[in-house]
Parts: C-alpha cells; sequence; structure tokens
C-alpha cells in the first residue's frame, strides 16, 4: 500500500487503493489512468456510493447481523441490511406474494421465507447428491425443485428456522451456496452436453477452476451455516495481525454488481454465451480442447423507462489459450471491481461499464493486468441455442437422455411424475445428471445394463411423453415470478404454459406446427430468462400485461428489439396471429422466425445494447 | 382527594411535620404500605379503641360487639359490590357494619368478630377468587381460630354449568360451622343472574342483624364518629387511581371500624357501572377480522366496537361481556326435537312471547347445566342421564357436559309431549360472555377491541358451536350492532408505578388484554420495561397480532418477547417452558420488582406457569422448594403477580 504510487488523477483516497491495482499500475501503459472518470467507482468514499457498499464494507467480509437474525422469533425475515449479505451465501428473502395483502389485514407479517439456490459449476450433480436435494425439496421446501436458466436449482419456501439446516444438508451433499447469488462471481455455466466427451471433460475442468478461482474466500459462509469456529476477529489491520484477511480479489465491498460467466461450445450456443459478462467460446482441436474467444460486456437487465439501461450482448475480444482462461477470467473481473459504478446499482453491470470507458480502454486495461496479449479470435459457428431432447449416444457406448422440465420446476404433476422419476433414476443410475441452461435435465452417461431400466422408469413416470412436446414449448424458458420473486411484476411460470398451448394453436393453425421458435418470458424487465435474445420475448409490466420483443437471434447471435408495450394476452394473440400467419407465407427455407421479423421490418435489427431502447 | 392536615386530622404540629417529610419521600406504592401499616398499628393500638389489647391466644371477642363485618371474596367485582350494597343498606338502617376484601382483610381479625357475612364468587373447578386464595387457604388450615358465638351467612355467587357450582362458597360455609360459627340463614347459591336472589339474601340477613343486635346490644351507637379517611390520608397526595382508591377504601375502614361513615367510604369505592347486564350498551361493530392466518387450525378473530364518548369507561385489564344470541338453527333443531312450534307463546317475566324467540335471545342452549341435566332426566325418567348427575361422579360429568350441548341431551333422551313453558323452565337465562379488552381506552379512545378465539367444536371434537364465539363470528359484521358492558377486573391491573417492569405471560386469545397494557404504556410513555411471553399453535398462521408485537419492539414499548408455537417442532413448547429457558432474567426482573400477569387457559398453562415461577424462584433465588413457593406467594399477596385465566 503505498500513497505515492495513486494515480495522478486521484482522489486522495490513498490508503483505499487496492494493492492488486498498484502492483499492476506500475506498468500501465500511457493514458490509460488519465481522462477515466474514477468519480463513481470504490476509489472513493464508501459514503459517497451506493448505501449498499456502506453495507457491504461493514459486514466484516459477509457476516452482518445475520446470525442475530436467524436467532429472532418474532419474525421470519432478516433485517434490510442482512438480506443484501444473504445473499451472498445464495439466499433471498422472499414472501408468498398472493397472501401478502391477505395477511397484512390479519396483522401477521408476510409470509417470509427463503429462496436457497445452490452453486453448481457447469450443471453437473451426482445421483446421491440428487437424491439428498430432493429428499430437502420435500423436508424443508416447498416440495419442488427449480432447476434455473444458470445450471443450478433452488429450493423455494424454506422457513426461517430450517435454513441452518437446509445448508447443511446442501453442504452434507458436498456442495454449496456460497456466491450463488450476490455482488459476486455467480455460478459458472457450461455447455453441458455429455456427447462432447473429452472436450465436455476438459471443459468443465475449466469452468470448475473459474468458479473455484471467484468463490468468496471468506470464513463467514462456515461460521455462519456449518457451525464453524469464529475466525473474524475485527478489523484487517487491528493489532493482533491474526484477522480473517480480506478477501484477495474481491475486497471488502466485493463486485459492484452480480457477475455471470459462461462456456459455450459451438455448435450449441446453449449457455447463451453473449448474454454472460464472460463467455468463453471453446475452440477444439479435434479432442483437444485450445482455448477459448473472450466475449465480454453481455447482460440482460434493464429498466423500463430509463433509457440508459440495456440489454447488451458480450463482444468478442480475442482468443486465450485453455490454460489462461482462469487468469482473464479473474483480470477481467478486477477491472470491473476497480471500474464498475458502484453509486448507481442501475449502472453497476460490466456492459455499462465497457460502453461508458469504451470497450478498447477496457481490452488494453486487460492486457496490462495480464501482461500479455489475447490472440486474434479463432472462427466458431453457432447454430442453435437450444436442447436436443430424447436419446442420444456418447462414443463409450453410455446414452444419456435429455428431458422437457416444462420452465425448470421438477414436480410431479400434470400427467407426470417428473420428481418421482426421477427419484428413482438417481437410485439406479450410474453416470450423473446434469441441468441444462435451458432449464431442461440430461440424465448423463446411462450405463448400457442400466439402460432398459431408467427407459422403463422413464416410461412409466410419463417423463417421456412430457418430453414429447412442440417444439416451440420445449423451446420456451419462464422465470420463477409469482407468487415468490419479490420482483415481479406479472405472472411468468405459472402463466406461461397456458400461453404455450394458445400458441401451439395459432401455429397448427398457420401451418407452422413444427417450428422450433424461441420464446421466453419474464415477470419483470430483469430479464432471468433472457426474453432479449429470444425471437419472441415477453417481459412482465403488470398483472396481465406484457412487454412484447421480436427478432431475437435463433442461436443468441442477436437481441430482440421491443415491438409492443403493456399489452394483454388477447392483444399478444392478435399479434402473433398476424406475425405467423406472414411468416408461414413468406418465409425462406430454413429461416429462422426472427431473421424474418427483421427482414420484414416488423422492428429494427438491434446491433449493439445502447441501441436497444430506439 | 383532599389533603387535609394539621387543620382537620388529630395530629400535633410536630407529628405533622414528621408525617410530610416522610410522605415527600415515597413512592405511591410505598405510601399505600405505610398506609396499610399504620392501620394496623391503629387497629391494635389500644389507644384507638379505648380498650386493653386482647391477650393473645384466648377468646379475644368481642372486641366491637355488634359489629357486622361482610367479607368478600372477588375476583370480577361481583361479589364485592353485592357486599358493598349490603354494608351501605345495613348502615342505613343503623347497623355498625363494614366491608372488606378477603385479599386484604387480616385473618387475625377473626378472633375478634361476632357478626360475619360472607359474599363469594366461585372460579374454575370450585376454586375461591383468585385474590381471596390466601384467605380460603388460612382458613382451612390449622391456624383457624376458634369461631364459638360467630353469627354468620354466606351469599354464594356462581355459574351453574360448571360442576363445582359456588364450590369455594360451599367449602367455606361448612368450615364456619365447623369452626364453631352459627349459621343466620342458609347458604344462598346464586347462578349468574345473581341480582334478585342477593337482594332478596340482602333483605333477609338485614332483617335478622336487625332484630339480633337490637336485641343484644341496642348498638349502632358509635356512628357519630369522625369520617376515616382523614385519618388515613395524612397529607398524602393518593393517586387518582381507582383500585388505589378502593385499597384506600378497605384500609380506611380497618384504621377504626367503629367509626366507619359507611356513605362516604363507599362514595371512594362507588364503581356502578352505568352499563350492566340487564343494560348492556349497544356498540357498533366497526371490524370484525379472522386473525388466524388461512391454512390455521384455529379461528381467532380480532372486533373493534365503537363507543360514543364517555359512554363505557373501561381500564386495561377488564373484560367486555358480551350478550349472544344463539344460531337459528339451534333453535329450531330443539323446537323440531321437542315436537313444538316455533311460534307457540311462552310467557317469561310476565310476557308472553314465540318460543323461537325465547330461545334464541334468553335462554342457554349450548352450555349444559347439571340442574338442567336433573330436570330432563326426571322428565325423560332417563335413569343413565339421572345416575350421571346424581353419583357424584364429578369428572364423568364434566366430561358429559363438556361434550354435549341442550340439543344433544333432548335427542338422546326424547320426552314426549313436553310442554314449552316446561322446557323454558329447565333452561338457564342465555350469559353473556366475557372477553378480556385487546385496547386501551388512553391509546384508541372511543373503541374497544376484543380478540375472540371461536369454539366450534366440543371436547370430544364434535362439531358444535359455542354461541358468543360463532355469533360474533358469523352473524355479526361490521356496521351491526353488539350488546356489551365492562366487567372490571381489578386484580388485573397494570402497576400504579409506571416504572415497575411487567412480565406479561398469555397464550391463545389470552394475550389480548396485554394488547391493551402496551397500547397503555405506550401512550402514558411508561419507563418501566416490558416482557411479553407469548404462546400458540404456530409461527406462521398463529402469531396474533405479529406485526402490532413488533412494532412494540422497534419503538422500545415493548423491551423484550419471547415465543413458545406449540406445534412447529416434534416436541411441543408451551410459554411455560419459556419461562424456564429464561430462569436468571426472570428472576432478575422480579429482584427489580416486576409484576407479573398471567392470562389464558386455567387448565394447562396457568399452573403450568406458576410451576415455572417457582423454578425461577427456585434457581434464580437459590431457594427451597417451599421458600420458593412462598416466593411466588408473596408476589401474589403483594399484587404482583395476577392471573386472568379461564
Amino acid at each position: 500500500m503505498s500513497a505515492s504510487r495513486n494515480p495522478p488523477d486521484g482522489d486522495g483516497q490513498t490508503d483505499r487503493e487496492i494493492s492488486t491495482w498498484d502492483d499492476l499500475s506500475t506498468n500501465g501503459p500511457d493514458g490509460r489512468r488519465t481522462g477515466v472518470d474514477r468519480s463513481r467507482d470504490r476509489s472513493q468514499p464508501v459514503e459517497k456510493l451506493h448505501p449498499n457498499e456502506a453495507i457491504k464494507a461493514r459486514s466484516a467480509n459477509l457476516r452482518g447481523g445475520l446470525l442475530d437474525g436467524l436467532a429472532d422469533p418474532i419474525t421470519g425475515a432478516i433485517s434490510s441490511d442482512d438480506q443484501q449479505i444473504a445473499k451472498f451465501h445464495g439466499i433471498y428473502l422472499q414472501d408468498d406474494r398472493d397472501l401478502r395483502d391477505e395477511r397484512r389485514r390479519k396483522m401477521l407479517e408476510p409470509a417470509w421465507s427463503f429462496m436457497v439456490r445452490a452453486r453448481l459449476p457447469g450443471g453437473v450433480c451426482r445421483p446421491d447428491q440428487w437424491l439428498r436435494l430432493d429428499e430437502l425439496a420435500r423436508t424443508h421446501a416447498n416440495g419442488t425443485l427449480r432447476l434455473t436458466t444458470r445450471q443450478s436449482f433452488q429450493f423455494h419456501g424454506v422457513v426461517k428456522k430450517n435454513l441452518k439446516a437446509t445448508i447443511q444438508a446442501i453442504h452434507g451433499s458436498l456442495l454449496d451456496t456460497l456466491g450463488a447469488c450476490g455482488d459476486v462471481n455467480r455460478g459458472v455455466m457450461a455447455t453441458p452436453l455429455p456427447e462432447l466427451g473429452p472436450i465436455h471433460e476438459q471443459l468443465f475442468a475449466v469452468a470448475r477452476a473459474v468458479s473455484d478461482q471467484l468463490v468468496p474466500r471468506s470464513r463467514a459462509y462456515h461460521e455462519i451455516w456449518l457451525d464453524g469456529e469464529p475466525v473474524y476477529q475485527g478489523p484487517k489491520h487491528d493489532a493482533a495481525g491474526n484477522a480473517e484477511p480480506e478477501e484477495p480479489i474481491y475486497g471488502s465491498t466485493y463486485l459492484p454488481r452480480k457477475f455471470k460467466i459462461g462456456f459455450a461450445v459451438p455448435p450449441v450456443n446453449d449457455v447463451d454465451v453473449f448474454t454472460q459478462d464472460i463467455g468463453f467460446i471453446a475452440i477444439a482441436d479435434g479432442d483437444r480442447l485450445v482455448g477459448f474467444n473472450v466475449v465480454v460486456g453481455g447482460g440482460m437487465g434493464r429498466n423500463y423507462n430509463e433509457p440508459d439501461t440495456y440489454p447488451r450482448l458480450g463482444d468478442v475480444i480475442g482468443f486465450c489459450p485453455a490454460p489462461r482462461a482462469v487468469s482473464v477470467a479473474e483480470h477481467v473481473i478486477t477491472i470491473q471491481r476497480d471500474y464498475g459504478d458502484r453509486v448507481d446499482r442501475r449502472l453497476a453491470r460490466m456492459k455499462y461499464t465497457i460502453d461508458r470507458l469504451g470497450l478498447d480502454w477496457f481490452v488494453a486495461e486487460l492486457h496490462t493486468r495480464l501482461g500479455w496479449t489475447l490472440e486474434q479470435p479463432r472462427p466458431y459457428q453457432f447454430e442453435t441455442s437450444q436442447d436436443r431432447f430424447g436419446w442420444s449416444e456418447n462414443r463409450d457406448g453410455t446414452r444419456n437422455y435429455t428431458l422437457f422440465v416444462e420452465n425448470g420446476r421438477v414436480t410431479d404433476g400434470d400427467g407426470h411424475q417428473t420428481m418421482t422419476g426421477l427419484r428413482e433414476i438417481a437410485r439406479v443410475h450410474a453416470g450423473d445428471f446434469r441441468i441444462t441452461p435451458n432449464q431442461n435435465f440430461i440424465v448423463a452417461r446411462i450405463a448400457p445394463a442400466d439402460s432398459v431400466a431408467i427407459e422403463s422408469i422413464l416410461e412409466q413416470h410419463r417423463i417421456t411423453a412430457a418430453t414429447d412436446r412442440s417444439d416451440v414449448r420445449r423451446h420456451s424458458m419462464a422465470c420463477v415470478a409469482m407468487p415468490t420473486c419479490p420482483l415481479a411484476m406479472a405472472e411468468s411460470e405459472r402463466y406461461f404454459p397456458h400461453l404455450m398451448t394458445k400458441v401451439e394453436g395459432l401455429l397448427a393453425d398457420t401451418g407452422l406446427a413444427n417450428e422450433p421458435i424461441v420464446m421466453r418470458m419474464s415477470g419483470c424487465n430483469n430479464g432471468c430468462s433472457r426474453p432479449y435474445v429470444a425471437e419472441i420475448g415477453f417481459s412482465g409490466r403488470a398483472p396481465g400485461r406484457y412487454d412484447l420483443y421480436v427478432g431475437g437471434g435463433f442461436h443468441g447471435q442477436r437481441l430482440a428489439a421491443p415491438c409492443l408495450e403493456n399489452v394483454d394476452e388477447t392483444g399478444i394473440l392478435e399479434t402473433l396471429r398476424g406475425f405467423f400467419e406472414r411468416y408461414a407465407a413468406g418465409k425462406r427455407p430454413d429461416e429462422r422466425f426472427g431473421d424474418f421479423a427483421i427482414r420484414e421490418g416488423w422492428v429494427p435489427e438491434v446491433r449493439e445494447g445502447r441501441r436497444f431502447n430506439g | 382527594m383532599s389533603t387535609n392536615t394539621a387543620g382537620g386530622a388529630p395530629l400535633e404540629a410536630g407529628q405533622v411535620q414528621q408525617l410530610e417529610a416522610l410522605a415527600a419521600t415515597l413512592s405511591p406504592e410505598q405510601a399505600l404500605w405505610v398506609s396499610g401499616y399504620l392501620a394496623g398499628l391503629a387497629r391494635y393500638s389500644p389507644a384507638a379503641n379505648g380498650q386493653k389489647p386482647a391477650p393473645a391466644g384466648t377468646a379475644a371477642r368481642p372486641a366491637n360487639p355488634g359489629r357486622v363485618t361482610v367479607l368478600y371474596g372477588t375476583e370480577t367485582g361481583n361479589s364485592e359490590r353485592v357486599a358493598r350494597r349490603l354494608a351501605g343498606r345495613a348502615g342505613e338502617h343503623g347497623l355498625n357494619v363494614r366491608a372488606v376484601d378477603m385479599a386484604e382483610y387480616h385473618t387475625r381479625d377473626l378472633r375478634q368478630e361476632t357478626h360475619l357475612l360472607v359474599v363469594t364468587a366461585t372460579h374454575g373447578e370450585g376454586d375461591p377468587p383468585e385474590p381471596a386464595s390466601g384467605f380460603f387457604e388460612f382458613l382451612q388450615g390449622r391456624k383457624a381460630p376458634d369461631l364459638a358465638g360467630v353469627k354468620f351467612a354466606v351469599l354464594a355467587l356462581g355459574d351453574s354449568s360448571y360442576v363445582h357450582f359456588c364450590g369455594a362458597a360451599r367449602l367455606l360455609d361448612r368450615r364456619l360451622e365447623d369452626l364453631g360459627g352459627h349459621r343466620l340463614t342458609e347458604r344462598v347459591d346464586c347462578d349468574i343472574d345473581f341480582d334478585d336472589t342477593a337482594e332478596r339474601w340482602t333483605d333477609e340477613v338485614i332483617g335478622l342483624l336487625r332484630r339480633q343486635l337490637t336485641e343484644e346490644t341496642g348498638t349502632a351507637r358509635a356512628r357519630e364518629a369522625t369520617p376515616v379517611a382523614s385519618a388515613a390520608q395524612p397529607g398524602l397526595a393518593w393517586p387518582a387511581d381507582e383500585d388505589v382508591g378502593l385499597r384506600v377504601a378497605s384500609a380506611g375502614w380497618a384504621v377504626n371500624p367503629a367509626a366507619g361513615n359507611v356513605a362516604s367510604v363507599l362514595t371512594v369505592g362507588d364503581t356502578t357501572p352505568r352499563y350492566t347486564r340487564r343494560n348492556p350498551y349497544r356498540a357498533e361493530i366497526l371490524e370484525n377480522i379472522l386473525l388466524s392466518g388461512r391454512d390455521s387450525g384455529k379461528e381467532t378473530r380480532h372486533l373493534e366496537l365503537a363507543i360514543e364518548e364517555g359512554e363505557l369507561s373501561f381500564r386495561p385489564g377488564d373484560s367486555l361481556g358480551v350478550v349472544a344470541e344463539n344460531e337459528d338453527s339451534i333453535v329450531e333443531a330443539v323446537v323440531e326435537a321437542l315436537d313444538l312450534l316455533a311460534g307457540e307463546p311462552v310467557t317469561v317475566n310476565g310476557q308472553a312471547r314465540a318460543l323461537a324467540d325465547v330461545l334464541k335471545a334468553d335462554l342457554e342452549l349450548t352450555r349444559l347445566t347439571p340442574s338442567f341435566l336433573r330436570s330432563w332426566a326426571d322428565a325423560a325418567g332417563a335413569v343413565e342421564l339421572a345416575g350421571l348427575v346424581s353419583d357424584g361422579r364429578d369428572d364423568t360429568l364434566r366430561r358429559f357436559m363438556a361434550c354435549n350441548q341442550v340439543l344433544d341431551v333432548i335427542e338422546r333422551y326424547p320426552v314426549r309431549r313436553l310442554a314449552a313453558h316446561e322446557f323454558v323452565g329447565m333452561l338457564r337465562s342465555l350469559q353473556p360472555r366475557f372477553y378480556s379488552i385487546a385496547s386501551s381506552p388512553a391509546w384508541l379512545p372511543g373503541q374497544v377491541d376484543l380478540t375472540v378465539a371461536v369454539t366450534r367444536t366440543t371436547a370430544d371434537g364434535k362439531l358444535r358451536n359455542g354461541v358468543a364465539s360463532t355469533f360474533l363470528a358469523e352473524r355479526r359484521k361490521p356496521g351491526q350492532a353488539l350488546d356489551v358492558y365492562v366487567q372490571p377486573h381489578r386484580s388485573f391491573r397494570l402497576p400504579a408505578d409506571p416504572a415497575s417492569p411487567v412480565i406479561m405471560i398469555g397464550a391463545g386469545a389470552g394475550v389480548a388484554p396485554f394488547r391493551a397494557f402496551l397500547q397503555d404504556r405506550e401512550e402514558t410513555g411508561a419507563a418501566g420495561r416490558t416482557w411479553l411471553f407469548f404462546g400458540e399453535r404456530t409461527f406462521r398462521e398463529d402469531f396474533l397480532y405479529q406485526t402490532e408485537w413488533q412494532r412494540f419492539l422497534r419503538t422500545g414499548v415493548l423491551t423484550c418477547m419471547d415465543v413458545a408455537f406449540s406445534r412447529d417442532q416434534e416436541r411441543k413448547v408451551y410459554v411455560q417452558h419459556r419461562v424456564r429457558e429464561r430462569v436468571l432474567d426472570v428472576w432478575a426482573w422480579l429482584e427489580e420488582g416486576a409484576h407479573v400477569y398471567v392470562c389464558g387457559d386455567a387448565a394447562g398453562m396457568a399452573p403450568g406457569v406458576h410451576e415455572a415461577l417457582v423454578a425461577v424462584a427456585r434457581q434464580g433465588g437459590s431457594l427451597s422448594r417451599d421458600s420458593a413457593e412462598a416466593y411466588v406467594e408473596s408476589l401474589r399477596a403483594q399484587g404482583r403477580y395476577e392471573r386472568d385465566v379461564y
């Protein structure tokens, strides 16, 4: 720590500059440190920043008041400050919004419960782990498991007094929830396709390494949930010197906002690699994973009526050899850590940092920090963002079954017993399970000897029947929304299947029954189901009302554009009927719906995020 | 209240100065204690009545020959009202009479009594009123004096729907006789409609006493002496508190009973309410909310009633009597089971009315009484039923009464061609139901809130609606009217000193008065710490008034809160367990003068909490079991352990 090496545009906050920056800045090229506005980043005193920054800084490496809050028997909630800290531990306070008004009138607090999200890099888990999670869902949560758009699973409806037991049980299955939410790197995604064989194995290893490198180091998680010995002894510079050190990568205030990383293997862009803060596009040479094209600056979230917020697709900035991916990820993150906007959380994602400071500046800064330069990007070709359902073969003789889990909700009902079936499979299956980025599920690497048994379980519990749906439904995705998500403005998961049934009817009417169209719905503007890259996307505005987007690329290569605002179901269906009729009449062979919408000029093509709002 | 000093008090100037100097240092509670102390001194000072002190252990009476003492045991104030009316009327007839609460009565005075009139209520399973329990214990014990020659009469207030109807009074009546007392007249047991019976008894005993006492002593000679109040209040500023006022009155009586001016003392304690069961206040329902969550196994409601300014005065701790009506469907079913006509005229209080109307509004159709069962057994010739009532097996009878209603009995033991008036004659008049008031008039003038646990099953789980709770739950909506009156609960009051800590322990709807307490403390800005123990079934569905407690905790009106949700874990956890978990803290609060309040279930919770408090004293104070029990008993004696249990 040295005041003399403070940047020339410095703000006098010498002792707040972190060593990483200073070390790197010694080899910094000219111009990098001048002309960069530092008034909104962590070089500023924490009081000048968004209140969340102070909460993080005060939290003693993610401890906050969680222990006391969990022990308070008068409320099922935790304090608002601790809610921010709890996210870093993978838990979100939610309430049953269906009951909110009723309970208020009864002088009962909201029906608080927690969403608990596991960290599952690459979406791979073992059958024995699944069995424990399945049991937890039934004993401590609402009886279902929710697969997420980021290849993990969530428990909903975990009440406060069951929270510790739930997290301990997750830990008991050798998984955790640390960093599954919060202003850190979230769960790392990676295409789960088992048929990729050795490529998947190498890819998965890198994804895990990145995940491990970027997980918070704080012992708070162990202390609070796993009864670990308290190690935090006070501020980092206390006299004893044996205090817990500050987070080596994140520092005391972590990142300005959430951070997402995904790995894709062309031609399948199932992870929507351009929507990640950092995307890695695998470049292979036969069975050898050579390296990655690096993509930076993707992100979905935006706010209604605030045109300075927008979804953005990432930019390919170069190629890195596979062994250097971890280092690239870490250094990209430190740039965002140091320069991300910590005053306005709406503008805190890295996509805005890049647009604010310029992609060229960003790449130069990265090269400086890396101490080496990315190579030119290698050629690649994506063809789809979708899962391939049903059976597939691996070269080693094992087989896979990819099943459709509507909107990721693993449950029994509506003509199938997916939850029970997966439990039974887990008891006999020697391979593994994989959650796809489209919220579906792969029974992967089924040994030939188990094949018949598993096939019969799939049949018996009508999982195969549930999977054998229209392409448009199987390519659809909805976020959780009502009643648990506090952000939801409209229904999503509970409503989308009904809308899809009507859409299926429209497609059948117009002779497009077998057309795969990517349709996604989110209950609010944040876009967890990535509707802004769908061919047809919806985001909730109010109960029963949605904004409609069209023209996204089939394999995630192009943003959709706003088409209609605040429409109800009748308006949606009328509009779609018109679109489908014209698409049926005018489409070229193999022309995708999103491409057709652009060619027809229904909406302008959105070439970059900043143009999304027109 | 006047502040007479030397001008009116029979004191020397130096004495006045000493007294004023002391008074200036006293808290209201201390002042009260001192007044009682001086009163006691006065009573046993030879100078006080110009007599030599009676040698201990000898027959001391009569110290005041011809003096009549009316002893009352009360929890709700009914017995007190009767006793004070009796004393007042006896005084008008020239009798030397005093009325004393058993809770305040010095038991060694018993040796000096010559004429003892007892008015006492019975609660629960034949228990005495809580504040009078010490007196009852004394009288039952070995230290009870020989009462040979003492004339006595007992008036019992009770509720015939309980098995041990007037049980406490019966016991007392027998005991007075066993101790040598001589009955002036046979004990009279009053049911809930006690007014007329009590009045007749009052007339009778006054008549008897007048004849006897004028014959014996030609008494009523000493009534010209100075009013007692000035003797008891030398310059002390009493809090303008009705309760304290009453206690002062009692203490004052003790100073020089012979000199008592009945009228003046009765004015101090005159609490005859404007609205009564017979003349209830018609309140508009403002809100009628189901508090229980939608998945709760219980049904607890919150009612808010509008009161015009000055119409209904009550204090935190009081109850509200609610005049209810029977459900039409029950009335119809009863009429049909009897093969009678709904419109059949019956004469009630000289008025001819339709049977169904009388059954609906005037008579008890849900709670059984032993007397109804007896009459019905006779009419039906039901040997089994007759045996149930007469063979003295209380448990069986109690269980039968808890599991059945009138309709069950008349259906199971049919009586043919029973006349409407005969049936009506068997039934007890429909009793009001009492609910602890859940609001403070200081905090929210013009309104009274109730917390009502709705009864829909009998003890054996059979679906049977409770009369008032379902009346309130289903048949009374906002905008409609409800007939109510205040039932004061003088032994369930916040401490006079606002700085005293308060520990409140309540289960279920028993938490209601504590809402009123906290509202009151918030409004008055009382400095004392507060601690609430609350118990119910589940956190999520049954946390009554949850957001209000949270607000009280946020603002500091409520210092801390412990909760016990019995069904949220394998092992049933109740409030008494929480008290035990906090033994040392509870002890510390008690040692700092905390007052303890318990409200709710009498059968399980109240004894459990009592045991927990004994455990607190044992562990906290390192006391033996006996000493710990004595400690808790002393809390009760000091008015620091008060209960409202049912």
